[in-house]
């Protein structure tokens, strides 16, 4: 497996300047001969898809959604990262790509998050044009409040709704895309495999939801941008439908994946209520900013909240990070109440959760002021606990949030499989090791508008103008091996619903590669994954067919990736033997519990090559240099 | 005209014109109870008034010339008005498709419910009422010129005149939203002032109400007698 | 809790469709709607029947996919929240709980509880967007905007497109929805170049479309999670006026 990252040569903060000058352009006229196929309508496929069309490639985007605006981006709450130094306060490209990489525990490529830290200022003037109502202060500027992990104010925010309006944003650039007739938009439409013809991507084959029909599409150059997998562990903060299909498949006809097991477990989400529990809800970490989090000191204390008196409660991060305190970043914050929990002092009906106050806050600000930053949130919480944070404190716990790791890809977005582009959660993203808030919207959106745009041109200006087709054998094999999964799927026939296989996989992912990952653990998760496999293809139940809607295919057919794609995190999780961010091994902290990185060991991206199902992975390393950011071990006390 | 066209091609458009049309009528309706209520002031002054509805604009004009004008004017004003809700409630009719096997109406307003129907309704009475008090023809003792006479005798009849007093209930329900609606179709709408526009359709459905069924209720009651 | 549902299932488009009636026995008042729909889907699974198919993704009210009348309300009995927010607590042992699809004429079946809202969609593509070159724009914090103004328009903006008001509307008029985005934008500086043209044509689309006509009702803005206001109707309506003025003018 070839692992070029392509880095330009030249200073950092030239780099993406002199590659923008470099790369080749293809001609105005010859735009129109480019058919370009992109997956996803998040923030990284609409804005590209739209930005493509916009320059005169064919596009043809697809979704399973029934509208490009339902993409998961549209959940994002707390805000937008860009180095606007709007106020005054210190802020700069440096410092944010500084933050970024330290913030991913040095294991992120730093010529991607400096030039991402660089296009983040375009990301915000181009929203506004849009029509994004970002929040404003009385002067009619832009408002900005400070995200874990940074001492300065550079998030932008619409009131808890960021995602949404971004997405909207993107997708209304794509409607008027789609209506000029530059992109043609295929929503119900699932992408089940990728078409690769001699080494190089060609197209894909997609399953029309609503018919049933299994399609093939050519293109000279494919891009995915199909978000992140969290929904491995079953429960997390991600819509119900994210998965890893699209970017597993990919894998599976030989493109590398990078870091699977770097998956960020966000602090604050409402902690499960039951069994039957479906998903968790985020509440924005932006609530960090004015909310205090505490445990009863007493391990076991059941006192309602208002009855601890303020001497008996810990808030454990002011006591444990006198610098960051609520705002350390999420890994350090998420362990912190794990361990609050596993020692006892959890709180709510079943001891799951710890306090986030906005007691001290409502003192000093004011009910209104509170419900001015976060009334939505505050409204959600109630809807779904039934509680009022206004009154007493919210219960929250770590959930699986977001997943740093995917596709490997170089420095142009490409993976190394030529003409298969990926963008956005969707590759191994710029977040290295552990992401820092409001800095994934950045990377969408960036991606997506700013720079694959301009790569592919690069890519395409080197390919034939033939047009393509779906002729090659490659298609109609592809096509015959995803019409014979569909249909094993729905013979096998047995007792069990997908979601009890889901609901097991989870809870092993959760527990042994998870929060907290130990070889042990892994080893036996490693036993365990191929067995709860194997007993899914004897024993699932999918019913109805396959020429109708069927939501229960759909959910079979992620489940079963999720199945292989499992083994491959557990596997990156094992032979990673270091902390780093996210990846907590037991076996590496430090004496006061933090991460233990293993710079001379591990400084490296890790890249698998797919082997087989339930064959073990083959590891490649592209290695990490650090010239502008000194390697250091995070400290956030 | 063009501009006319312009509206009359979307559906908002239409209910401008419908907006206008009705707010034409609205107009007229205060200035004819206004009329009305002459009644109350004996049958000199109210022939009077009647009379000079029709010599309006002497000698400009020929007799009744402002009159036909007028007429005219409020009858295209109807037919537009009554043209435009046929069509826009046919549109919508076909919008609905099916229906709800369980529909539990959210704020549900009897007044804005029944626009239709009731706008037949006073279709109807219109074209009876002018039968009957303008040209006569379903009238008992129709005598032209004669208005006061014609009224008080045209309304002893307590079934006619608990018509009359229905097809106001009508009015004043269709008014109660329409007035209403009409702010809102016009996008007569503001922060502070907004606040008012119920309030206000309320008194003018009112209004109009009290002041038009006085007569009827008067005449039974004897209180306005030949 | 234990309830009797009476859902409408339709196999498909053509096919004609029908209530059927289930059990959903011990709900626990903490769990969502959505997620009693799951209880009774795995327990249909299992029996070898079809589970019941309804559309959702975010389960947290932002992303619009969810939908459904329940007791001929939509989005179920509590104001200002989508379906998958809506929590059993608001429900009584024993209750039955009518579930129907959205209904329109603009919004045909799909399969039992999914609609096709694709006409959403092509109202946006009429003219729901400001037209900017990527990479065009100018410094963001060149224009102020009132925060007024930027408060009022993120009001219009946070409609999720779900369709409920079309859903409620006696008239299965999109005006709600329509309005939202033409103030969203009207009420921007960026909007104003595209204003009237924009208005006029998502109306004409909307009408193009088959969604009837609005009556000022009100319903929608009950019935709608994100409680978008009848205010933006009349100011769509505004805008209509004087847009078919200027297009007519010139
Ligand atoms: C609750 C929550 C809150 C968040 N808050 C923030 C925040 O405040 N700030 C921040 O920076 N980040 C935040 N994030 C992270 C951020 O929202 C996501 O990382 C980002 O939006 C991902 O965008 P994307 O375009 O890469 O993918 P997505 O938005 O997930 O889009 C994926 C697209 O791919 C399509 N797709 C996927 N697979 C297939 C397939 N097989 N076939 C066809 N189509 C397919 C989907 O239909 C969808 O359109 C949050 C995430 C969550 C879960
Ligand atoms: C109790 C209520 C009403 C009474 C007592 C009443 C009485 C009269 C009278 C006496 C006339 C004849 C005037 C004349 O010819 O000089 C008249 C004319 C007329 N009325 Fe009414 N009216 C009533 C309600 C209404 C309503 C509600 C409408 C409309 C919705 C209406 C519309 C008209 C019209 C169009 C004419 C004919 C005017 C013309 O062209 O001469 N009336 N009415
Ligand atoms: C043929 C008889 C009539 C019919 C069928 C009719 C029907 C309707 C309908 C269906 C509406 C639309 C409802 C709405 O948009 O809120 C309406 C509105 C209205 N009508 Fe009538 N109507 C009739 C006569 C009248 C008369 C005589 C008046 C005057 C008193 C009137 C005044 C209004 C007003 C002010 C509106 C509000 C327009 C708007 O909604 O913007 N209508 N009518
Ligand atoms: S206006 Fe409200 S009800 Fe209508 S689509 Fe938008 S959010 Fe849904
Ligand atoms: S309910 Fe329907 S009639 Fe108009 S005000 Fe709402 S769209
Ligand atoms: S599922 Fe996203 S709004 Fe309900």
């Amino acid at each position: 497996m070839q692992l070029d990252a392509k880095v330009p040569a030249g200073p950092i903060a030239r780099k993406w300047e002199k590659h923008r000058f470099d790369m080749k352009l293809v001609n105005p006229a010859n735009k129109r001969k480019y058919e370009v196929i992109v997956v996803g309508t998040g923030l990284a496929g609409a804005a590209a898809a739209a930005t493509m069309g916009e320059l005169g490639y064919r596009v043809k985007v697809f979704t399973y959604h029934d509208s490009a605006r339902r993409a998961h981006s549209i959940a994002a709450q707390g805000g937008i990262n860009a180095a606007k130094n709007y106020q005054g306060d210190g802020d700069s490209v440096f410092r944010l790509f500084y933050d970024t990489v330290k913030g991913g525990d040095f294991r992120s490529r730093e010529a991607n998050v400096y030039r991402l830290a660089e296009l983040s200022v375009n990301i915000i003037d181009q929203a506004v044009a849009q029509g994004v109502p970002f929040a404003r202060e009385y002067g009619g500027l832009l408002a900005n409040r400070s995200f874990g992990g940074a001492q300065v104010s550079r998030t932008f925010y619409a009131r808890g709704q960021t995602g949404q309006q971004l997405l909207l944003g993107c997708y209304q650039a794509l409607q008027r895309q789609v209506a000029l007739g530059t992109v043609e938009l295929h929503n119900r439409h699932e992408v089940l495999d990728i078409v690769v013809v001699d080494g190089v991507a060609k197209g894909i084959v997609t399953r029309d939801l609503v018919s049933g029909e299994v399609e093939s599409h050519a293109g000279h150059a494919v891009m995915l941008a199909t978000g992140g997998y969290s929904n491995v562990y079953f429960l997390s903060t991600n819509a119900k439908a994210c998965n890893v299909t699209a970017t597993w498949r990919a894998a599976k006809r030989g493109a590398g994946f990078a870091n699977p097991s770097f998956t960020q477990i966000h602090p604050t989400s409402i902690p499960p209520a039951g069994a039957y529990q479906s998903k968790l809800t985020l509440m924005s970490e932006s609530l960090r900013n004015d909310g205090r989090i505490w445990v009863p000191q007493r391990a076991g204390d059941s006192r309602p909240a208002n009855d601890i008196p303020e001497e008996e409660r810990d808030y454990y991060l002011e006591r444990f990070y006198p610098s960051f305190g609520n705002l350390s970043p999420r890994d350090i914050s998420s362990r912190r109440a794990k361990e609050m929990v596993d020692k006892g002092h959890g709180v709510g009906p079943m001891q799951n959760g710890v306090y986030l106050d906005f007691k001290h806050a409502i003192e000093r600000l004011g009910q209104p002021v509170i419900a001015e930053r976060y009334g939505n949130l505050f409204e959600m919480y109630e809807k779904i606990t039934g509680e009022d944070p206004y009154a007493v404190p919210m219960r929250i716990y770590p959930a699986p949030h977001y997943t740093m790791g995917g596709l490997w890809v170089d420095y142009n977005l490409m993976s190394n499989i030529p003409g298969l582009f990926v963008l956005g959660e969707a590759n191994f993203s710029d977040h290295g090791a552990n992401r820092l808030g409001a800095s994934a919207l950045m990377q969408g959106v960036a991606d997506g508008y700013f720079i694959a745009p301009m790569t592919v041109g690069n890519y395409l200006a080197d390919v034939p103008r033939e047009p393509v087709t779906t002729d090659h054998a490659a298609f109609g094999d592809t096509e015959r091996e995803v019409r014979g999964r569909a249909d094993r799927l729905l013979a096998v026939n047995g007792t069990k619903t997908v979601d009890d296989f889901h609901i097991e996989l989870g809870k092993v992912m959760w527990e042994n590669c998870g929060m907290e990952r130990s070889e042990t653990g892994l080893k036996e998760a490693l036993a365990t994954i191929p067995e709860i496999r194997e007993r899914f293809w004897s024993q699932v139940r999918v019913p109805g067919s396959g020429d109708t809607l069927n939501q229960s295919l759909e959910k079979a057919g992620r489940v079963a990736d999720f199945l292989e794609f499992a083994e491959i995190m557990c596997w990156d999780a094992l032979r990673r033997d270091e902390s780093c961010g996210a990846h907590y091994r037991t076996e590496h902290t430090t004496e006061d519990g933090e991460a233990k990185r293993d710079d001379d060991g591990f400084s490296f991206v890790s890249v698998w090559e797919f082997k087989g199902v339930g064959e073990e992975p083959v590891l490649h390393k592209e290695p990490l240099e650090f010239e502008n950011v000194q390697l250091s071990t995070r400290s956030y006390k | 005209m063009r501009r006319a066209a312009a509206l009359y091609r979307s559906s908002v458009g239409k209910k401008i014109l419908m907006a206008i049309t009705g707010f034409i009528w609205f107009g007229f309706l205060i200035g004819h109870m206004a009329g009305n209520l002459k009644a109350f002031q004996g049958a000199e002054i109210f022939d009077e008034y009647a009379h000079h509805l029709r010599v309006f604009g002497e000698p400009i004009l020929p007799e009744k010339g402002f009159l036909w004008a007028f007429r005219a004017f409020m009858l295209a004003a109807f037919v537009i008005h009554a043209l435009l809700a046929w069509q826009t409630s046919s549109r919508s009719w076909s919008a609905r498709g099916t229906k709800y096997r369980s529909k539990e109406n959210l704020n549900f307003s009897f007044a804005s419910a029944l626009m239709r129907w009731g706008g037949v309704l006073i279709l109807v009475f219109v074209a009876f009422h002018i039968l009957h008090m303008t040209t006569g023809d379903v009238h008992p003792s129709f005598a032209e010129g004669a208005a006061y006479a014609n009224l008080v005798a045209g309304l002893r009849n307590p079934v006619v005149a608990s018509f009359y007093i229905v097809a106001m209930l009508a009015v004043c329900l269709h008014l109660y939203h329409g007035v209403w609606s009409m702010f809102q179709t016009l996008g007569a709408h503001h922060r502070k002032y907004s606040a008012y526009r119920r309030p206000f359709a309320v008194v003018m459905a009112l209004v109009v109400f009290i002041g038009f069924i006085s007569i009827p209720v008067s005449i039974l009651a004897g209180i306005v007698a030949p | 809790m234990n309830l009797t549902l009476h859902v409408w299932r339709q196999d498909g488009p053509e096919v004609r469709g029908r209530f059927e009636t289930y059990q959903a026995d011990d709900i626990s008042e903490h769990a969502s709607f959505l997620e009693m729909l799951d209880l009774v889907n795995e327990r249909l699974t299992r029996d070898g029947e079809e589970p019941i198919a309804f559309e959702h993704d975010c389960r947290e009210g932002i992303c619009g996919t969810c939908g459904m009348m329940i007791n001929g309300v939509p989005h179920g009995p509590s104001s200002m929240t989508a379906t998958c927010q809506l929590h059993m607590r608001l429900f009584k042992d024993g209750d039955h709980i009518w579930i129907e699809p959205w209904r329109a004429s603009a919004f045909p079946l799909i399969r039992d509880l999914v609609v096709d809202r694709g006409s959403l969609d092509r109202i946006i593509n009429a003219g729901g967007y400001i037209s900017v070159r990527t990479g065009s724009a100018q410094d963001a914090n060149a224009v102020p905007i009132r925060k007024q103004d930027a408060d009022l328009s993120m009001d219009a903006a946070s409609c999720i497109g779900c369709g409920a008001c079309v859903a409620v509307c006696p008239n299965a008029s999109a005006m709600l929805f329509t309005a939202a985005k033409v103030s969203h934008l009207g009420l921007l500086p960026q909007g104003q170049p595209e204003r009237y043209t924009r208005v006029v044509d998502m109306i004409a689309q909307h009408d193009e479309e088959g969604f009837g006509s609005c009556t000022n009702h009100g319903a929608c803005q009950e019935a709608c999670p994100k409680g978008i206001s009848v205010d933006f109707i009349a100011r769509l309506n505004r805008d209509l006026l004087v847009g078919s003025w200027k297009a007519a003018g010139d």
